[in-house]
């Protein structure tokens, strides 16, 4: 611990001024007194008393100090002269522990007195340290002063115990904490990142931008740990060793950062009776609840706000002195906005981005150069700004934003920033390309100049998709899309024709498009696509976002983790939602075969779980109908233990294997069918697939399966089997095309595995086989499958590759207890009349 | 504000993206959203097309999809939006300290249908 010291400004003429005490030396407290001695430097007599044994300084510096990019000299704001030339005594190091309103005294921890006639509490925040087990292990640190830096330096320092790099786990994946993990990873350390919410920095940043930052951050070392919650730190000899999280992982760590978040430091007031909520209350001039008493800076309340940044402590600042000089003016609240301040990651965020009603989110997004920016505009004001790659227009837009502008005049050109905005004509986008010379270039993957784009427009191509095929402008990555849109705008006028429908208004790519590029550009995180291909909306829509999610499922088997928020509520429960709003429960009888012990089972959860109804499906198995979403848990444990798995009734995935009784019994019966029908279930059921899948197999030509209206039909004949696809027996009835006949029950479950991968990886979401097979025609399924000789080997065995990953009962893992929010109320509200 | 603010615990109950459910005896159901934008919004828990638990539909921007039939309902103001007509109530909520809080009035005020 450092001893107090002090000194005592020059001449100060006592007695003739009045005595202004200050309780924090730092940011707020500081500046209340220059905004002072700026209005009236003879008013007051200052003593400040500082908890830091050192002066005046630039906190928010402190992250450049860590990173090695600043020194403390550097981040020094006032210097020992400053107070000694301004009369000011600085106790520095001695903390104010009471204050005596009555007397008008403050006592400090050594014991000294200070009497006032107006004293400023400018206390700050204190840092939230989670009170989990190991939070009070030495090595366990917080991130707020020189000091917190300095042990931050000493642990980088030393690194490992076995002489290795430092391990570093930082908890809090908000501004302060991504500063800090920045700092140690430039100083040497590893650097994990433990992180509660899905994605980082949740309150200033959309989805987009957070997945963005996360991505860079991985790319440059990090280990980023989103969705992580701290059990337990574990320490060694009093030192922490490790950070273990509530679901068993364990991190190791020779520090460990909380950055979790502040609470205003309202001890001192709230012990002097001061008025406390969150912070300290103060009314528009500073004035806390005794008129003797300002407070100011992060340990305030200002109409229900308390603020943790800069920007607002100045306005305060201002409001302050003018009061405490005599020439109130007022504060009347903030708008904030927020910057990482880490080096090569240029991030902006300000005001409310969270869209709705009347708001309308103006997004632009260019992958080549990282760059996401989405600006939310509400009756011609813009209200929000999330900038990340490019924050050249951040200070424009945050400007606009303050001043409440009506933007309507530069509405169009608003996105692309403040140049565009106020280039007059250029404030229209086409304008803005007409402008371009000829030879500027366009499309920068396939090289194509605008003079070249627009020959090919005056030489007919009228759409966007016949610029794309005949001279590849915009056929690569998509980002000039907008640009060419623009060009075929200004040569045709109106006669541009609409290409083939896009997946949804979202983006202008069709569901091919997006299928190609996922794969040729390696697309893993819907995040990633929709900044990739240029998404229009922050985090699309109920129509893309479950499309995206069976793409990347199909198109990254076992690597892919299934995004649940973009299943529609079936998937996600597992079960068929009902208009009542309770689930039907359809366990799988493989084949539509049952047995005493299964119906039995079904019969005891119908009467456990008091199910109203109990039915035979089409689809030759059992409905129990009426389950509650709280016990749907239950009751698939219930099946689970009887033998039973999902019967995915509610899925875009398989659903029956319709089977006949075949040769085992019937008189016609030419082949098993029924055993046939089993052994394709088990092969086929859990696969996600652009649509419901139904299969039938029929043991002869009678075809009392029903073969005939499936996605994919069997009909056993003497000499073999054959194969039919694309039927439907739904809205509108299909009857199957034949795809060809084969002699042996391998071929017909290769050809069967090889049809389904064909339709999974080329069919558009939500379009079931037989809309598929009009659309592309029959002869291109024959094609895919049969034109080389191995194609239906190498279909299938992506197949059954995929397979190894969806065959894991999802009933099994929610009996199990995964997902329990999704079946579990918040609480319930018992309104006292009603509790007896 | 004014009025007493119901707390019904920490914001980490409710993953961005999703939604969940509190009952209220002798009351309507209310759902809770949490957008992928971190805001919180609630809802009576039943659309105004045929009473579609809302809390079970997909979030996106500051809109829920309605389960049943796809009505698209602001979280806002609880207004179907596009061609459909019909509101839901809304429920004044809150954020503080990393707590969700509802309007009391406005979850025990209200009697199921
Ligand atoms: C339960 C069942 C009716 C019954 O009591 O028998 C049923 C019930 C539903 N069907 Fe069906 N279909 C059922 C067999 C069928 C059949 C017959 C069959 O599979 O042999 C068909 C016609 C065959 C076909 O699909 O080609 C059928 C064609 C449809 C369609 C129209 C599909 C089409 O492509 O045209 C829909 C609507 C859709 O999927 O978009 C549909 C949708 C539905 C939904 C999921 C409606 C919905 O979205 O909520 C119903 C869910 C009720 C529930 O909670 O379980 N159901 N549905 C049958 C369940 C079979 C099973 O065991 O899984
Ligand atoms: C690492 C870091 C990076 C940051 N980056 C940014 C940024 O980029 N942008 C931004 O706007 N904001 C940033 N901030 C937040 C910003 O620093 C604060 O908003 C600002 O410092 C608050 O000023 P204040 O005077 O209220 O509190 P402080 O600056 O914390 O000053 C309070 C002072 O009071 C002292 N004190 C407390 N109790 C007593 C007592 N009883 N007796 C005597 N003294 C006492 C404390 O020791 C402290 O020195 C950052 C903060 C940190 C820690
Ligand atoms: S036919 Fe219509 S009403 Fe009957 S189960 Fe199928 S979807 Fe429902
Ligand atoms: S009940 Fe919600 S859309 Fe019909």
């Amino acid at each position: 611990m450092n001893a107090p010291m002090s000194f005592e400004g020059a001449a100060r003429p006592a007695g003739t001024r009045e005595r202004l005490v200050v309780i924090g030396n730092g940011m707020a407290g500081c500046r209340a007194v220059e905004e002072i001695l700026a209005r009236d430097p003879a008013r007051y007599a200052v003593t400040i008393f500082g908890a830091e044994p050192r002066v005046n300084y630039n906190r928010i510096m402190l992250s450049p100090v860590l990173a090695g990019e600043k020194t403390f000299d550097d981040i020094v704001i006032n210097t020992a002269a400053w107070y000694q030339d301004n009369g000011i005594a600085l106790v520095a190091g001695d903390p104010v522990v009471a204050i005596d309103r009555e007397k008008q005294v403050v006592i400090a921890q050594s014991g000294r007195s200070e009497p006032y006639d107006r004293l400023l509490i400018a206390t700050g925040s204190d840092p939230f340290i989670i009170p989990v087990p190991g939070h009070d292990l030495a090595g366990v640190v917080t991130f707020r002063d020189l000091d917190d830096v300095e042990r931050m330096l000493a642990a980088a320092e030393k690194g490992a115990p076995d002489g290795g790099k430092g391990r570093a786990v930082v908890i809090g994946g908000g501004l302060l904490g991504l500063e800090a993990a920045h700092g140690l990873s430039l100083r040497g350390m590893q650097v994990t990142v433990v992180h509660l919410m899905p994605t980082l920095m949740e309150r200033q940043l959309d989805e987009a931008a957070g997945w963005l930052l996360k991505a860079e951050l991985e790319r440059r070392g990090q280990t980023i740990l989103t969705g992580g919650d701290t059990g337990e730190i574990l320490g060694e000899g009093g030192h922490v060793t490790a950070v273990r999280l509530k679901d068993g992982r364990e991190l190791p760590a020779d520090i460990v950062v909380m950055a979790v978040g502040i609470r205003p430091a309202t001890g001192l007031a709230k012990a002097a009776g001061l008025d406390v909520e969150r912070g300290i209350l103060v009314d528009d001039h500073m004035v806390t609840s005794d008129p003797a008493v300002l407070a100011v800076g992060e340990c305030v309340q200002h109409r229900g706000a308390c603020y943790g940044l800069v920007a607002p402590l100045w306005d305060m600042c201002r409001a302050l002195a003018d009061h405490a000089t005599g020439a109130p003016s007022g504060y009347a609240g903030s708008v904030t906005s927020t910057k990482l301040k880490v080096s090569g990651i240029d991030l902006f965020s300000a005001g409310d981005f969270s869209g709705g009603d009347g708001a309308e989110d103006i997004v632009m997004r260019d992958a080549a150069r990282g760059v996401y920016k989405r600006v939310v505009v509400k009756e011609n004001r813009l209200v929000g700004a999330v900038l990340y790659g490019d924050t050249a227009d951040g200070s424009w837009y945050f400007d606009l934003l303050k001043k409440g502008e009506d933007i309507s005049d530069i509405r169009e050109a608003l996105i692309f920033g403040q140049a565009f905005a106020s280039g007059g004509a250029l404030a229209d986008p086409n304008a803005a390309v007409a402008a371009l010379s000829d030879d500027a270039e366009i499309c920068g993957c396939n090289g194509v100049s605008k003079g070249a784009i627009v020959q090919t427009i005056r030489e007919g191509a009228c759409s966007l998709d016949a610029v794309r095929s005949q001279c590849k402008a915009s056929a690569s990555c998509g980002s000039c899309t907008g640009l060419v849109e623009s060009l075929l705008a200004l040569t045709l006028g109106d006669d541009v024709q609409s290409g083939p429908k896009s997946v949804c208004k979202c983006t202008s790519f069709t569901h091919d498009d997006v299928r190609r590029l996922i794969v040729e550009k390696e697309l893993r995180a819907i995040p990633q696509i929709l900044q990739e291909l240029h998404w229009t909306t922050p985090d699309g829509c109920a129509s893309c976002r479950p499309a995206l999610n069976y793409y990347l499922l199909c198109a990254w088997p076992g690597e892919y983790e299934d995004d649940q928020k973009s299943r529609f509520v079936n998937e996600r429960m597992h079960a068929n939602i009902q208009k009542d709003g309770t689930y039907s429960v359809v366990p799988r009888m493989w084949g539509g075969i049952t047995s005493p012990k299964d119906l039995r089972a079904i019969a005891d959860v119908v009467e456990k779980y008091d199910a109203p109804m109990v039915k035979v499906t089409g689809g030759q198995r059992l409905d129990i109908f009426g389950i509650r979403k709280e016990d749907l848990p239950a009751v698939w444990a219930d099946l689970n233990a009887a033998g039973m798995v999902s019967g995915h009734a509610y899925g875009k995935s398989l659903r029956t294997v319709k089977t006949c009784v075949g040769s085992e019994w019937c008189r016609f019966g030419t082949q098993d069918s029924t055993g046939l029908g089993v052994k394709i279930e088990r092969m086929t059921w859990g696969s996600w697939m652009p649509h419901k899948f139904k299969i039938a197999v029929s043991g002869c030509p009678r075809n009392c399966a029903e073969a005939t209206i499936k996605d994919f039909g069997v009909v056993c004949v003497d000499s073999g089997y054959e194969l039919h696809v694309g039927g439907n027996g739904g809205i509108k009835v299909r009857a199957t095309d034949l795809l060809c006949k084969v002699a042996t029950e391998a071929e017909a479950m290769d050809v069967c595995a090889a049809f389904i991968q064909l339709y999974r990886e080329q069919a558009h979401y939500l379009e079931r086989t037989a809309p598929w097979i009009e659309r592309v025609g029959l002869d291109h399924v024959k094609a895919g499958l049969f034109d080389t000789p191995d194609a239906v080997t190498r279909l299938a065995a992506r197949f059954r590759h995929s397979q190894q990953f969806m065959q894991d009962d999802p009933w099994a893992k929610r009996a199990a207890g995964e997902d329990a929010e999704l079946h579990q109320h918040l609480a319930e509200v018992r309104p006292l009349e009603f509790v007896s | 504000m004014i009025g007493n603010w119901l707390d019904i615990g920490p914001v980490d109950q409710i993953a961005p993206g999703n939604a969940r459910t509190l009952p209220v005896r002798g009351g309507a159901e209310i759902a809770v959203f949490h957008t992928l934008d971190g805001n919180f919004y609630a809802l009576v828990n039943a659309c105004p097309h045929k009473q579609g638990p809302l809390s079970q539909g997909i979030v996106h921007g500051t809109v829920v999809t309605c389960p049943l039939h796809n009505w698209n309902i602001s979280l806002k103001t609880g207004e179907a939006l596009g061609d459909d007509k019909g509101c839901v109530p809304t429920i004044p909520l809150k954020v503080d300290a990393g707590r969700i809080y509802l309007l009391r009035e406005a979850v025990v005020g209200r009697r199921a249908a």
